[in-house]
This record gives structure tokens, sequence and C-alpha cells, in this order.
């Protein structure tokens, strides 16, 4: 299994996205550091979504460059990578099976697929449905399903993506608890969300975006207390942005 | 009008007194289309897969293939099956023309275009789901479609029943290449066409009733296998 202190930082070296001749990201540079919770927040469109693929290697920047500078950030920096979408995909089989198939995708033995398993349904609140179908889950479980699975891997690094977007709030609160408890057990966490009280809750720095560019990087109290944009300000008093 | 329900009764003892000529050619024919499904499965469901998921050079060759061969008419099918096992065709020395395995080659080739082409569409139909979260996994080309068939398994089931389901009513096929001789190639349909011309309604009509229940059954299979997928999936 992946230790961590491998692959990050995280470094966006001018990094520009373009499909079908609109350029959804600008120019994009920043460092992503070990530790903190980073919420990368901005209004639909900003780009959010694009960022986290173009991190986890699951879209190719159009130009710049996207480098995993730690020691272990070669062509096996995915392996220390896991991401959470904002619809959760179950696989059709059973909740147990779900965390069982990603454990033998990583090629872990048999008799301790069963025990991280088993701990693992227990950490994610999952293990009383174990054997049943994961499609019968309502949204939220299946969520927390996504992100056991994710926590299973044990990766250095976990993308969200807008996680809670499609929960309630009782649902939103459980998955938030447990993004907290895998950032505790030393993952990194990068998330997306348009939620300005779900960033107040979670955020340690923030990465504000509008537009797919870079407006504004701090530290989350610094950003919520004295943001330094126009921008930000107003995306902070609940405004449209143009 | 008396004619037929006296047949229809001489059927149904025929039936129930599991005469020996009728269970022969029933076990021929479930022998020879399982078989066929067997074998158009084991083809179908890879070939569907790779076409559903991999872009590689002759695939839209594939594409139309499939699609064509779906449609085809089973005497058309059953003509070029002779023509390849006749003596005079490339396949000739193997002898097989008029032999159960011939007509298991013709069904094959009947119903592994419908079991390609159904697995492809449930498989792209996944993967439109999973793709982005498998890719996030680092799964590779070759567990991304043992995934994606074992996460399909209640359609493509479907699929494969459906296959049957045409192999077993299939005449014209079967009739060419088998020959429908008696004791070694006659099956349930050639037989009713046969026994029908020469006035024999009362085995035409048992063999009609048997491949009833079998059709009866393969729907009802089929129906309870999505009812249990959709409570296990819904």
């Amino acid at each position: 299994m992946p230790t961590h202190g491998q692959i990050l930082p995280l470094v966006f070296d001018k990094v520009s996205y373009v499909a079908k001749g609109a350029r959804l990201v600008d120019e994009f540079s920043v460092t992503l550091d070990p530790g903190t919770r980073t919420i990368i927040l901005g209004p639909n469109g900003a780009g959010k979504s694009l960022i986290l693929r173009l991190s986890h290697g699951l879209l190719q920047p159009t130009s710049g460059a996207i480098r995993w500078e730690g020691p272990g950030g070669g062509n096996r920096a995915a392996l220390h990578q896991a991401m959470v979408f904002q619809r959760p995909m179950t696989l059709r089989r059973s909740v147990g099976a779900n965390l069982d198939y990603v454990l033998s995708l990583r090629k872990v033995p048999r008799e301790l697929r069963r025990a991280k398993t088993a701990a693992a349904l227990k950490r994610a609140g999952l293990f009383a449905m174990r054997s049943r179908p994961a499609r019968v889950l309502s949204a939220g479980e299946q969520q927390k399903l996504a992100l056991g699975r994710a926590w299973v891997m044990e990766p250095e690094v976990l993308f969200l993506d807008e996680p809670t977007a499609s929960l309630d709030p009782a649902a939103t609160r459980e998955v938030e608890n447990m993004i907290n408890a895998i950032h505790q057990a030393g993952t990194k966490i990068i998330m997306t969300t348009h939620d300005l009280g779900q960033a107040r809750r979670l955020a340690d720095d923030i990465i504000f975006m509008h537009q797919g560019r870079l407006i504004e990087r701090a530290g989350a109290e610094e950003f919520f207390e004295r943001p330094r944009t126009p921008h930000a300000e107003a995306f902070l008093n609940g405004e449209l942005l143009p | 009008m008396s004619e037929i329900w006296s047949a229809l009764g001489k059927a149904m003892v025929l039936i129930a007194d599991f005469d020996p000529d009728l269970v022969e050619i029933i076990g021929l024919s479930l022998r020879v289309s399982l078989i066929a499904v067997f074998i158009a499965a084991v083809v179908g469901l890879p070939v569907g897969a790779a076409v559903a998921l991999f872009r590689f050079p002759g695939r839209p060759v594939l594409v139309v293939l499939i699609n064509a061969l779906m449609g085809l008419p089973p005497v058309v099918v059953g003509l070029i099956v002779y023509l390849l096992l006749s003596r005079a065709g490339p396949f000739g020395v193997f002898n097989l023309l008029y032999t159960p395995t011939a007509m298991i080659i013709a069904q094959a080739i009947l119903i592994g275009p419908i079991v390609a082409a159904l697995t492809r569409q449930t498989v792209e139909d996944l993967w439109q789901e999973y793709g982005e979260q498998l890719t996030s996994f680092g799964v590779g080309p070759g567990r991304a479609v043992r995934t994606l068939l074992w996460d399909g398994r209640f359609s493509l089931l479907t699929g494969v029943l459906a296959g049957f389901g045409r192999a077993s009513a299939e005449v014209g096929a079967v009739m060419i290449v088998g020959g429908n001789i008696d004791h070694l190639t006659r099956v349930m349909t050639t037989s009713i066409a046969l026994e029908t011309s020469k006035g024999n309604l009362e085995i035409a009509l048992a063999l009609g009733i048997i491949l009833l229940i079998i059709a009866l059954g393969i729907n009802a299979s089929a129906y309870a296998i999505r009812d249990v997928a959709y409570r296990a999936e819904s």
C-alpha cells in the first residue's frame, strides 16, 4: 500500500485547458502542499472540476505543466491518489465487494483484504450493510461508501468534486465528518464546492476561481475576513459575478 | 374441426408418454441450441465489450458487420454455411455438412452478432457511468472489460437468453445445413415443417406445444432476471 510523503507538492505551471475553442482553464499556476484541506471555491463554470480532473490525470492540459514534485511523483503517482465524484459510482455488487474490488486492484493479498474491508466499513458506518447490494443504498450512504472505498486505498491525496451537492443536510454532515476523519488520518484533501457554508466549515486554505482563472489564493480565515479582490468580496457577499 | 381436436388430444398423449422419437428430437434441439448459444456468448461478449470500449483499426468494419449479420435471414446464413461446408467448399474436408455440428455452426453465426450487439450497448451504457471512476482507480483495459461484463451480468444474461430463443425457434438455417435427417439432424422446427406437410398433425402439434413452453420459459426467466436485477440495483 502507498505510504504518505511520496508525491506532494503538486505544482500547476501556467496550465491552460481548451475544449472546442473555449479556454476553460487559463494560465493557472499554483502549488499545493501537504497537510491542509484545500477548498477550490467559485461560481458554477469557474473551472473547479476541471482543475481536479487535470490534477488527477483524467484530463491532459492543452498547455503548461502539472508536476507531482515529491520523490514518488513519477509515473506511479496515480497510485497515491483517489477521487470521489459528485454522483457516487457504486459497482453493482455488495457494499463489501465494492471495497474488496479496489483492494484487489492494489494487489492487497486476499487474507488482508477481509480485515481492511471490515475496518473501512466500520469507519464509514456501513458495516451492518456490508452484504447489501450497493445500489439499494440511499444517495448519502452511497457517497459514504465511495468515500470509504477511496479511504481504504490510503491515498496521500484525495480529490473530492462537490461531494455533497446532491445530498440532504443530514447526509452532508456525515460526509463532511468523514472527510475530516480522512484528513486527520493524514490525507491531503483537495475539494471543490460552490457552497460557502461548507467552505467555511472545512477549508484550511482557499483557491478562489472565476472564469477559468485563479483569482485569489489565501488561508481560509484571511480569505473570509479580508478578501483582497473585488471578485472574491462580491462572491462572499452573495452577489452574482459578471 | 374435430380432426384438429383429435390431433391435439393425440399430441398431449405423445407428450405425456415421453414418446421416444419426440424426446430424441427435443434433446437434439436443446443440445444444438445450447452449444450454439454458449459459443455465441464466448465470442460475442468479449467482442461486444471490445467494440464498446476500444478504438482500434477495423472497428468500424466490425460494427457494420455485427449490425448487418444481426438482421440476416436464417436461410441466408444456412446457405453461406452450406457453401463453406459442402464438398467443394473450403471446409469440405471436415465432412461436417448434414451433421449436428453444422447446425451448431449455423446457429452460432446467427446469434453471435445478437449477443455482441446487445453486449456493446450494455457495456457502452455502463462505461458512461463507470468510466471516470474506473480510470481514477487505475483499471487497465482487460480488467475494465471483466468489470463491465460482470456488472452488466443481468442485462447480458437477458441478451443471451434472447439469443437462445432465436436459435431454438429458427428453421431455415438448420434445414439447409442439417438436412432434417431422421435420428441424426432432425430438430423440433424442421420436424414441425416436415410432419405438417405430411399431415402428421399430432407430432407437429406436440413439438409446437413444447416449443411454446420453451419460449414461455425463456421469457419468464428473462422477466425474473430483470426483476431480481431491479431489486438489487434500483
